[in-house]
């Protein structure tokens, strides 16, 4: 039966596919920097989970004698007008900036790539309608966006985290990752490997997630890494509003955003270390997807 | 095609166009003295051009043949010195021009002579123009910049030379933009925009290579006559043989960054002393010599340019090779004027060596005209609505891009349907995957309309082979996700060990090695991701496959291999093929019976001897007649017959016959009623009212 098959021994190049540690190992030297940015990332979560250990103060103790206190030995990061240290507030701000800034990163931008791939594939009036609706959407500004979806569902804490709050910051991401995310599945849609797998007669749900969505990666991973920082921000400016985390709980936004203001000229330490944490944040996660989406395409990899 | 008076311009006093000096036969203009061309990357040095050496004259015109990635537009963009900087790099050689080595001139002197000197014609005439810049600004900026010119001289200056590439009403021409023209005619522009300024040599690459036949050979004989004319040296860059043999002077064969044989075109063909040339001579099916059984091919891939062989480098494909290949031969002389770097040249010159390796099998004999009818395609229409112009209210105007067509294939039969682009060829192949809704008409595979929602059977059992290697495959699967995901999903096999030994028999099939099903599809080489879009068709045991445009897009020696693949396949499991292609001499030897299809419609249907020996259609007829046979000799006793004019525009289609406004033969009576297929005798039927039955 076989036609011309290949009978002699031939060297076989092996291709065994790396698993777990090894696999973490190439990621790490074909892309040190993404690895850089992973170690990064990785230090801030941990640092969050245990900032109960590590924090040397408690985060909301007032102290009015350390008031604006500058960097020093016992508090290396200074004070801020309450006299709270800023090192320990970093510490524990790093689980709201983590948790609130991934989670609803990862929502809002899995939910908007869905609707994107979606929107493609159907194409016509699907099409139409989502992307009427994704218009409507994107002509609201963020920040209205988030608080009327925060006015309207009120509280809902879970795990310690304002379930709602990451919905609020999800929903204004949603559209805009739809939007991005269809005009690159409009050109996937397009190859020949979709029709083909039409031609095979597969389910609309197999070549949707199994033809076009991994195709998307790449699109899909610049604007996570993209809106965590934007979540971050996010999360600050409802903060500073009264609507998201609220004072005395740690987060990095509210330090910057909140009494700040009045006081950076005296104590620029109050805003130059919550500003850099944020900084850092977004920084190492923009490398890291960068990163990932070169790993992730095959083209890129093994070279 | 060019009117006569235009020759006269050369007497106007406005700067027309000047032959470049006295004809000089035998001084050289160019020179190429031992080229070496590298690309410097991450993952090491690719040789692209080594030791290339060749030289052209004035008024000749000298062809680098060879397959991609040998080195022939390397050499070009070196020459030119717009080699892609910083990876490439000319490391070693001269290139003289009028006695001066352009390597060694400053940036400055080098942008004076482009353009100016030397100009270049692009393979893609639907990026090289730029969309935003009107005709006439593009055309004129050379003569601005490069000679000086005022705007009205520039302008009259403009006018003449696309006169002179034969675009009809040139002023308007000026006036417009790039998308306004169709392919050939932006090609022409490229011309007139290279022969702006008397330049004395034109370097093309590639540059009928995205047209169909008819513009292609208009084109062509454009470029040849005026080369003629104005005594301009032209360097064609082409993997096609059959326009090397109709328009070379002298050839130039390249291999794996070398050149490997060099004569003038009747050398080359008529007594090839390079085992490479003689492979790919052989391999392209031919229209002027009775179909073989099965076409002999070039084995195996050319080497990899980072990692290459010692010795000579084609050894590995050779079938004559010999102990003393290991050690490189070099280009020597086997008569005058005929070069060949081959240890055995002079024995495959002289025929002592048989070099035409004899068809080794007689597969595929005619049509089983007995056999049950399979697909029946039966009025199929498929009209698009576009938007006319530009107003809100300007209307829908409808593109009938298949107007009417039927036709069957039988059980183990394979259709050819062949056209030019627009045609609506792929059009037919796409609704009978049930890929696209038809707006009229019906299809039915084994009784059942595919249409039918409960036909799924039917459906899975038509399978596609794409044209494009590297978008039929999803670059996130490995080839054994791809090839096994069917397997899977059907559930043919009943566990994943099961799978991984089919796909391996299916990998076997396609003449794929076992290891490659870890692979990637980037991983692999275009003939090889086409196995692999044959394998995964298959793995759906399909009885229909289509076929559209499944080699065009690989190089010749690789196209025969997927031709002789399919051809066996089809012996084997008793496949039924529609054959969608452009190439004429491929559907020829393919196909059983074949459909000539012209704007939407089948103009001639016959079975492929009958149409190709008696071919009734003047469509037909001056396809034929289009399509270059890669023989010298035959090509100069050959009509230049070229078909006038362009593809009408499927909105405005022709009244009447859609032919009848390029039509040798038309008459008032053409434009009045649509000719419907007529048969004209057993199995032969055309759509022409001026063909009398037999």
């Amino acid at each position: 039966m076989k036609l011309g098959a290949i009978t002699t021994s031939v060297s076989v190049p092996s291709r065994a596919r790396p698993t777990g540690w090894r696999k973490m190992m190439q990621f790490a030297t074909t892309q040190p920097l993404g690895a850089a940015g992973l170690v990064t990332a990785l230090v801030m979560a941990i640092a969050g989970a245990l900032a109960p250990l590590i924090a040397p103060y408690n985060p909301v103790a007032i102290s009015f004698s350390d008031m604006l206190a500058p960097p020093s030995w016992e508090h290396p990061l200074g004070t801020d007008n309450f006299g709270r240290d800023i090192l320990s507030r970093i510490l524990y701000g790093a689980r709201t900036a983590i948790v609130m800034g991934l989670v609803s990163a990862l929502i809002g931008s899995t939910l908007g790539a869905i609707i994107g791939v979606v929107s493609a594939y159907f194409g016509g009036v699907v099409d139409l309608l989502i992307q009427r609706v994704v218009d409507i959407f994107l002509s609201l500004p963020i920040i209205v966006l988030a608080l009327v979806v925060v006015a309207m569902l009120g509280r809902n804490l879970v795990l310690g985290f304002d379930f709602n709050l990451i919905l609020a910051i999800s929903i204004p991401i949603v559209p805009q990752v739809a939007r991005v995310v269809r005009s690159s599945a409009l050109s996937i849609r397009e190859m020949a490997y979709v029709d083909a797998a039409r031609v095979a007669g597969y389910s609309t749900r197999r070549i949707i997630f199994r033809h076009m969505a991994p195709n998307l990666m790449a699109p899909y991973l610049i604007m996570l890494t993209a809106f965590i920082a934007q979540a971050i921000l996010l999360e600050a400016s409802l903060s500073f509003l009264g609507l998201g985390v609220t004072e005395p709980s740690p987060a990095w936004g509210l330090m910057l955003a909140g009494n700040a203001v009045d006081f950076y000229r005296q104590a620029p330490w109050m805003i130059i270390f919550p500003g850099l944490a944020i900084s850092l944040a977004v920084f190492s996660f923009n490398l890291l997807g960068d990163s990932l989406r070169d790993w992730l395409d095959p083209k890129a990899r093994l070279r | 095609m060019i009117a006569p008076n235009t020759l006269r311009m050369e007497k106007s006093a406005s700067p027309g166009l000047v032959p470049v000096g006295p004809p000089s036969p035998g001084r050289a203009l160019l020179t190429v003295n031992d080229l070496h061309v590298h690309f410097v990357q991450a993952g090491g040095v690719t040789r692209a051009v080594e030791g290339v050496s060749f030289s052209v004259r004035q008024g000749q015109i000298l062809a680098l043949v060879g397959e991609s990635g040998c080195g022939k537009s390397a050499t070009a963009l070196a020459l030119m010195r717009l080699l892609a900087r910083p990876a490439g790099r000319v490391v070693k050689g001269e290139v003289l021009f009028d006695g001066v080595d352009l390597l060694k001139l400053s940036e400055a002197e080098m942008r004076e002579r482009r353009g100016r000197d030397i100009s270049m014609i692009f393979q893609e005439p639907m990026t090289s123009l730029n969309p935003v810049l009107s005709i006439g600004e593009q055309l004129m900026e050379p003569l601005i910049a490069h000679l000086g010119m005022n705007k009205q001289a520039a302008r009259a200056r403009s006018i003449d030379l696309l006169t002179m590439v034969g675009l009809t009403d040139p002023e308007r021409r000026l006036e417009q933009y790039p998308h306004h023209l169709s392919g050939g005619m932006r090609q022409r522009v490229m011309i007139a925009m290279g022969l702006a300024c008397n330049p004395k040599l034109i370097i093309a690459d590639e540059p009928t290579t995205a047209l169909d036949v008819t513009i292609q050979a208009q084109i062509l004989e454009l470029m040849r006559d005026l080369s003629r004319r104005l005594n301009i040296a032209l360097i064609i860059i082409t993997h096609n043989l059959g326009i090397v043999a109709r328009y070379a002077d002298s050839v130039n064969v390249m291999y794996a960054a070398r050149l490997v044989e060099r004569g003038d075109a009747d050398a080359i063909f008529a007594r090839s002393s390079h085992p490479y040339t003689v492979g790919l001579i052989d391999s392209i099916p031919r229209l002027d010599r009775p179909r073989q059984g099965r076409l002999s091919t070039i084995e195996g891939m050319p080497p990899d340019l980072m990692a290459l062989p010692a010795g000579c480098r084609f050894a590995p494909r050779c079938p004559h090779r010999v102990d003393k290949c290991d050690h490189d031969p070099s280009l020597v002389a086997v008569e005058p004027g005929h070069l060949s770097a081959c240890w055995r040249a002079g024995e495959l010159v002289t025929g002592a060596l048989q070099a035409r390796a004899t068809a080794t099998d007689a597969l595929l004999s005619i049509g089983p005209a007995t056999a049950p009818v399979r697909v029946t395609v039966q009025e199929l229409k498929r009209h698009f609505k576009v938007s006319a112009g530009r107003g809100w209210f300007s209307g829908a105007a409808t593109v009938k891009a298949v107007d009417g067509v039927s036709f069957d294939i039988r059980q183990g039969e394979t259709l050819g349907l062949v056209g030019e682009s627009g045609c609506g060829k792929s059009t037919i192949g796409r609704a009978i995957l049930n890929l696209d809704a038809v707006t009229a008409g019906s299809i039915i595979i084994d009784g059942q309309n595919i249409a039918d929602k409960r036909a799924r059977e039917v459906r899975r059992r038509t399978q596609v082979i794409f044209q494009d290697p590297f978008s039929s495959l999803n670059p996130r699967m490995s080839v054994s996700e791809i090839i096994g995901e069917p397997l899977a999903v059907y559930k043919f096999e009943p566990d994943a060990q099961r799978i991984e030994a089919r796909v391996q028999e299916l990998l076997g099939q396609v003449g794929l090695m076992p290891y490659m099903a870890e692979r990637y599809p980037h991983e692999l080489s275009g003939g090889q991701r086409q196995r692999v879009g044959i394998a995964r068709a298959l793995a759906l045991k399909p009885s229909i496959i289509v076929c559209d445009e499944p080699v065009s897009a690989l190089d010749v020696s690789i196209q025969g291999q997927i031709i002789n693949l399919l051809d066996e396949l089809q012996q084997r499991l008793g496949l039924t093929y529609l054959f969608i292609a452009h190439d004429l001499a491929v559907v020829r030897h393919i196909s059983h019976r074949v459909a000539v299809m012209y704007l939407g419609r089948i103009m001639e249907l016959a079975d492929r001897d009958e149409l190709y020996r008696n071919p009734r259609h003047p469509y037909t007829q001056l396809l034929l007649d289009a399509a270059p046979v890669p023989d010298p000799v035959i090509e100069r006793g050959r009509r230049p017959r070229v078909a006038k004019g362009e593809l009408p525009s499927p909105i405005n289609q022709p009244k009447g016959c859609v032919f009848s406004t390029r039509c040798p033969m038309a008459t008032v009576e053409c434009s009045q009623a649509v000719p419907a297929l007529r048969q004209i005798a057993d199995g032969h039927y055309v759509a022409c009212i001026k063909v009398e039955p037999c």
